[in-house]
């Protein structure tokens, strides 16, 4: 009969050896994810990539309209997601002591913060499409700001809450009202934190597809025009990756490289960031 | 000496002095940030308002019906929306029973076998596991993926699940790599990070010295996680698998690309099926006459009310765990 002692031993090792497995399951997917995206999408980065338009099927070109087309829309959605999200998560956490409204905004953002992105997206064609009655670049940068505000209000709420007291309190003591202590104090000292929230919603919505495929539609041609539909990286790979053309494929690559360096990029660049600024 | 007279009670103006420039800003400010602390919920409100609208004539078409016919026929306006709904379900319950017990092990892993310099950079590799967009997956998923699952796995799976009694025809198809198995296994790789993440973050929050006593007493690692550590976080670790079935049901890009988009039940789990996400993905730009788009504006309806319900109940399980915390501080 085998001892009890040995018994626990061998199921311990057992368990332990399957969570070093799992772990290494984890980065086999996120080493095999990335290997597949560099080997089938590094020759697709070239100068015509970033020189030409979207090609027509079965001929060659670049992304350059739908790459000009994301940043425009992730600037609008930041500049009008931002200062939203600052102001809400402000009030949370420096008015938001009493009453029933920061306890459910609270709730209700964290639920915004996971809810299903499509569902922004259809929000928004009822809101703006239908109204408007065409597809266009503001549509998509609205959708977006809506995925924007969730993530800035959330660090800008737990950022503020990080500020100690004492500073609130000198700052009082000195007269100063409080819009002032918050303007000038507190939210100064959690500058690095809300910067990097912003950084970290940059990167969840560039790479957002599904709210961007009933707003901004796409557009094969050049357009700074925010009125019109707007070509964008996520619904142009879309486009091109279901397509049945070679061409296209390579292009569909080279976008999605393009993006998992951009999304990769700004999360580790805000993570080094905040790490530098508040020196842990 | 000159004497100083100090104003008195009796002095002071009876009325209320008007407020001052100050409090007048302070005021201000505090009802600006006010508002937009409000506008959060409009949101939400408006949400769930603009797509009851827009599927008002499909709820009046179909009623309850909706939900429980199997029709989709955009030819002759039927629309019944059991299919995706199914499919949704399906797809997010694999991956939550080949995900969980993947980032319960990585969150053992993490928070008590890895050395401490490690900790870190394996935390964050699993975070960008969490930021690669969904559209990446979607795309490995399909042209990666789904070859080599047709090739090697799927045979296999009919060969030794197919035969079998009760659980057999969910095995038994033909092997495409693309469907709802696939599906399932993308979508268990885009929420463990999710997972694990929570999990991990709730297992810090033990208080040492519970783990100390019961390693005192003799207890290996795998008993100190299993009789310590998990029944001390049961809740938090439950709010966690909700936060990843909530992203499972509403994940969009990467199942469009593999499940195959048939809207017919299908008992295999190797067939094509479809989900709400990738339903709307797919046929919300194309979809022709009021009808059909409000079907479809109904199927993203029903999609926000459960995966508002799977989120708050995560949140609230969470939170629940804080206030635990909070209670022993």
């Amino acid at each position: 009969m085998i001892s009890l002692y040995l018994r626990r031993r061998v199921v311990n090792r057992f368990n332990m050896l399957a969570s070093l497995a799992t772990m290494g399951v984890g980065l086999g997917a996120l080493a095999w994810i990335l290997f597949t995206l560099l080997h089938k999408g590094i020759d697709g980065i070239n100068w015509t990539t970033f020189s030409q338009m979207t090609p027509p099927p079965g001929s060659s070109g670049g992304l350059l309209n739908a790459i000009v087309g994301s940043l425009l829309m992730t600037l609008g959605a930041v500049a009008v997601g931002t200062p939203i999200g600052i102001l809400a998560g402000t009030y949370l956490a420096e008015f938001g002591q009493r009453g029933w409204l920061a306890p459910v905004t609270r709730f209700v953002n964290d639920i915004l913060l996971s809810a299903p992105s499509i569902v922004i997206g259809l929000f928004v064609y009822e809101l703006v499409v239908v109204r408007l009655k065409h597809f266009s670049g503001w549509a998509g940068a609205a959708a977006l700001a809506l995925i924007v505000i969730p993530v800035v209000v959330r660090t800008t709420e737990n950022m503020l809450r990080l500020v100690p007291n004492s500073l609130r309190e000198a700052s009082a003591a000195l007269g100063a009202p409080q819009w002032r202590i918050v303007t000038f104090v507190t939210l100064r000292a959690s500058q690095a934190g809300i910067i990097t929230g912003v950084l970290l919603a940059v990167a969840r919505i560039s790479g957002e597809t599904a709210p961007l495929l009933f707003t901004a539609l796409n557009n094969q041609f050049w357009t700074l025009n925010m009125n019109n539909p707007m070509a964008n990286l996520p619904v142009a790979i879309f486009q091109m990756a279901m397509s049945p053309y070679d061409d296209w494929h390579h292009l569909a690559w080279a976008g999605a490289l393009l993006i998992t360096l951009a999304v990769l990029g700004l999360s580790i660049l805000a993570r080094t960031f905040f790490r530098q600024k508040y020196k842990l | 000496m000159s004497s100083v007279t100090l104003p008195t009670n009796a002095d002071r103006p009876q009325v209320r002095p008007l407020p001052t420039a100050l409090q007048v800003q302070d005021l201000l400010f505090r009802l600006a940030t006010r508002g937009f602390a409000f506008l959060v919920l409009l949101i939400l409100l408006g949400i769930v308002a603009s797509l009851v609208i827009g599927s008002l004539p499909s709820i009046h078409a179909f009623g309850w019906r909706f939900l429980s016919t199997e029709t989709w026929d955009p030819v002759d306006n039927v629309f019944g929306a059991l299919g995706p709904i199914v499919g949704t379900l399906v797809t997010s319950v694999i991956a939550l029973i080949i995900g969980v017990p993947l980032s319960f092990g990585i969150a053992i892993f993490l928070t008590e076998q890895a050395p401490r310099w490690l900790r870190r950079p394996l935390g964050i590799a699993v975070e960008l596991l969490a930021g690669i967009p969904s559209i990446i997956y979607g795309m490995w998923g399909l042209f990666v993926f789904a070859p080599v699952f047709a090739e090697k796995v799927e045979p296999k799976i009919t060969a030794w699940l197919g035969p079998l009694p009760l659980i057999g025809p969910l095995f038994n198809g033909p092997p495409i790599g693309i469907g709802v198995l696939s599906a399932g296994l993308v979508l268990a790789v885009m929420i463990i990070p999710f997972i694990a993440a929570v999990m991990r973050d709730v297992f810090e929050v033990v208080p040492p010295m519970l783990k100390e006593s019961a390693y005192g007493v003799g207890a290996t690692t795998w008993e100190v996680v299993w009789n310590v550590v998990l029944p001390y976080t049961r809740v938090g670790v439950v709010g966690g698998i909700m936060l990843g079935l909530g992203r499972a049901l509403g994940e969009t890009m990467a199942v469009t690309f593999i499940i195959g988009n048939s809207h017919d039940l299908n008992i295999s789990l190797l067939m094509p099926g479809t989900t709400i996400s990738a339903a709307l993905a797919n046929e919300f730009t194309e979809a022709e006459g009021k009808l059909y788009t409000a079907s479809l504006i109904e199927l993203g309806l029903i999609l926000f009310v459960i995966t508002f319900i799977v989120l708050a109940i995560s949140k609230l399980m969470l939170l629940q765990l804080a206030k635990k915390e909070g209670s022993r501080a």
